[in-house]
């Protein structure tokens, strides 16, 4: 049996929900509470760790394989600078074109929510692709 | 669209290149190539486009400075751009038929991809902050390339690479963040106005030597030379051609430049230390290029010996060093390219850099050889190529420091006399054992590299003689105004933050 024990695995399969619906939630609402992209995307790679630390990395890997890491790790920083060169067609790099909504609200702020998103993206494929480099890749050994 | 807008594509282009590569090459792998092709050729029409304008100020997001983040495009930056633009032009031409020989070539364009995308922000960025960013950008996957080969040796180098450069990097965030606290902005040119107005404190000295020490590293300046000559022989030779010829000036020497011409202005203290520096690494670097028996790394320790010259003009501050040293810059980009793309020819026709398992290639590799010649030519000085005047003006501008400097000044130019024979020395040396003398016998089947490779060895090769016979066109056209804009700091501030 791949993985650690029993206890382990059936905390880890209680929990993984409860921090899955926590990172995506610090990364949408990062532009009104504390947290943001950057911490979210931390915490969905940890999601995805954990999952290889307690069940081994085949079913991580069944899940998002190196492949989808790899598009998702380019489909992140790609829809930043999307945003940012949606931005320069309206006037300048970077430039908030979004209504601002009205505050507290989930649609809000403008941008950020969006750069937010990509950013959640791109840190949690790095991350866990990151992780994975180091779990999977073997260096030949020189006779 | 007006060419201020051009500005960030500079930047933009490039980073959204090397996140498309990925992506777009797993539909099929010579999309790689046409995406890296497609970026670099418009990256060096935007750099043209962008020759006849004057200083550029743009409003990232649209909060002007010193409040945003602005980027800013003068003479200065107008010279690194376009060298940039064309080398890494040639260079992406060059590794399409270079990198065949190794795998995952789509990974290689998108970090070279980042790495041009760095060094753009580098010098298109106008405040503090963002330049530490680009600079890390660019660094990180220039350690990456180094270690692309992933054998025992390439390894190592990226490692003592990495270590080095992450300490030369927390010198110069260290540096960022002093200045922050002592003048409450990142913004260059508000740097700049308070500097201006506060004087020269001790912190800023200290300040000044953390830079010194960081942008130093990165410059390959002796003594913060040691990851240069394992880092730049380990690379695949486009990569070898594209840290020497651009990373460490673009990472380097435009920061110095920008930092102590600019914003904490140049004096008489800095001066000095430039030109121990300068000294240093010029006669050190030659003494050990001189000694070696690895083509690539003997024109690694030539790199940081040239480098050595640029520090050493600027360190003299008088116009003609100056004017010198950026000559000298833009040549070496070209020359220095040209070698480390010759020694990859080399490599790939006979599988070894051994100079001592080389010779009599100009039979079989005529196109390479002849073109390494001129190269060789033009970094020893000898007229009428490039490297010539450069020296030329360089020495003269020793000779005149005669004024600030007294009888040193008549000692230095001679010290710079000497390496420029030094270096006549090693590429003597270079020419001999691996263009003539007799051809091993297992070298007999040897042919030369395909046209795509060649091609870009002929055209730096003709830019290496223009820069010589044309040179006072391009002193006039590309140095020239990077000059001016190093002379005035109240200028620089008043472009870029108005009348505030």
């Amino acid at each position: 049996m791949k993985g650690m024990t029993l206890i382990v695995k059936t905390i880890t399969r209680l929990l993984l929900g409860f921090i899955f619906v926590f990172s995506v939630s610090i990364i949408l609402f990062g532009h009104i509470t504390p947290g943001g992209g950057f911490a979210g995307g931390v915490m969905l790679a940890c999601v995805f760790i954990l999952l290889v630390l307690a069940f081994g990395k085949k079913t991580a890997l069944d899940i998002v394989s190196e492949k989808a890491i790899s598009i998702w790790d380019s489909v992140g920083s790609l829809s930043f600078l999307e945003i940012a060169l949606l931005g320069f067609f309206g006037g300048f790099f970077f430039k908030d074109f979004f209504s601002k909504g009205s505050p507290l609200k989930l649609f809000s702020g403008g941008t950020i929510l969006w750069s937010n998103i990509s950013i959640g993206i791109k840190v949690f494929a790095s991350l866990f692709a990151a992780f994975m480099a180091l779990a999977i890749f073997r260096v030949r050994r020189e006779r | 669209m007006k060419s201020e807008h051009l500005l960030p594509l500079f930047i933009a282009l490039p980073l959204g290149a090397g996140f498309l590569i990925p992506l777009i090459s797993l539909i099929r792998e010579w999309l790689a190539d046409v995406i890296a092709i497609i970026t670099v050729s418009i990256l060096v029409v935007f750099a043209m486009c962008r020759l006849s304008d004057g200083v550029i100020i743009y409003d990232v997001g649209g909060w002007t400075p010193p409040f945003g983040i602005n980027l800013v495009e003068d003479g200065l930056s107008g010279l690194f751009h376009i060298i940039i633009a064309i080398v890494s032009f040639l260079i992406v031409i060059y590794s399409i038929g270079y990198m065949k020989r190794y795998t995952a070539r789509s990974k290689y364009f998108c970090l070279l991809m980042l790495m041009i995308a760095g060094m753009n922000g580098v010098i298109a960025s106008g405040d503090l902050f963002n330049i530490f960013v680009f600079l890390e950008i660019a660094s990180i996957s220039s350690y990456a390339l180094v270690a692309f080969g992933i054998d025992r040796e390439e390894l190592e180098a990226s490692f003592k690479y990495l270590v080095l450069g992450g300490l030369g990097s927390s010198f110069i965030l260290f540096g960022i963040a002093f200045m922050y606290s002592i003048t409450g902005t990142l913004n260059l040119a508000d740097i700049a106005r308070v500097l201006q107005r506060s004087g020269n404190s001790h912190m800023v000295q200290f300040i000044s030597a953390m830079f010194i020490m960081g942008f130093g590293t990165k410059a390959a300046l002796i003594p913060f030379h040691a990851w240069l000559p394992d880092a730049h022989p380990s690379a695949p030779a486009p990569i070898s051609a594209m840290l020497s010829g651009l990373l460490i000036k673009a990472l380097g020497v435009y920061c110095i430049i920008r930092i102590f011409f600019n914003v904490i202005g140049f004096n008489m203290s800095f001066s000095v230390v430039f030109i121990i520096l300068g000294v240093l690494s010029m006669v050190i670097g030659a003494l050990l290029a001189i000694g070696q028996h690895d083509f690539k790394r003997m024109l690694a320790y030539s790199s940081i010996s040239q480098m050595g010259y640029i520090i050493f003009g600027l360190g003299l501050g008088n116009p003609l060093g100056i004017i010198g040293a950026l000559f000298h810059l833009l040549n070496h980009a070209f020359f220095k390219s040209l070698l480390f793309l010759c020694s990859g020819a080399v490599e790939y026709a006979t599988g070894t850099r051994d100079l001592r398992q080389l010779g009599g290639l100009w039979k079989k590799m005529p196109i390479t050889s002849a073109t390494c010649s001129i190269a060789s030519m033009s970094i020893s000085g000898i007229p009428p190529l490039g490297g010539f005047f450069s020296k030329l003006l360089i020495i003269i501008a020793a000779v005149q420091a005669y004024d600030t400097l007294g009888p040193t000044a008549y000692f230095l130019a001679s010290v710079t006399v000497f390496v420029s024979f030094l270096t006549i020395v090693y590429f003597v040396k270079l020419q001999k054992m691996a263009l003539f003398g007799a051809l091993p016998e297992k070298l007999e089947k040897v042919h030369e590299v395909p046209a795509s490779m060649w091609s870009v060895l002929i055209v730096l090769a003709a830019f290496c003689i223009a820069f010589g016979v044309m040179f006072p066109w391009f002193i006039g056209t590309l140095v020239e105004p990077a000059y001016q804009v190093m002379l005035e700091t109240s200028e620089y501030i008043i472009k870029v933050l108005g009348s505030l």
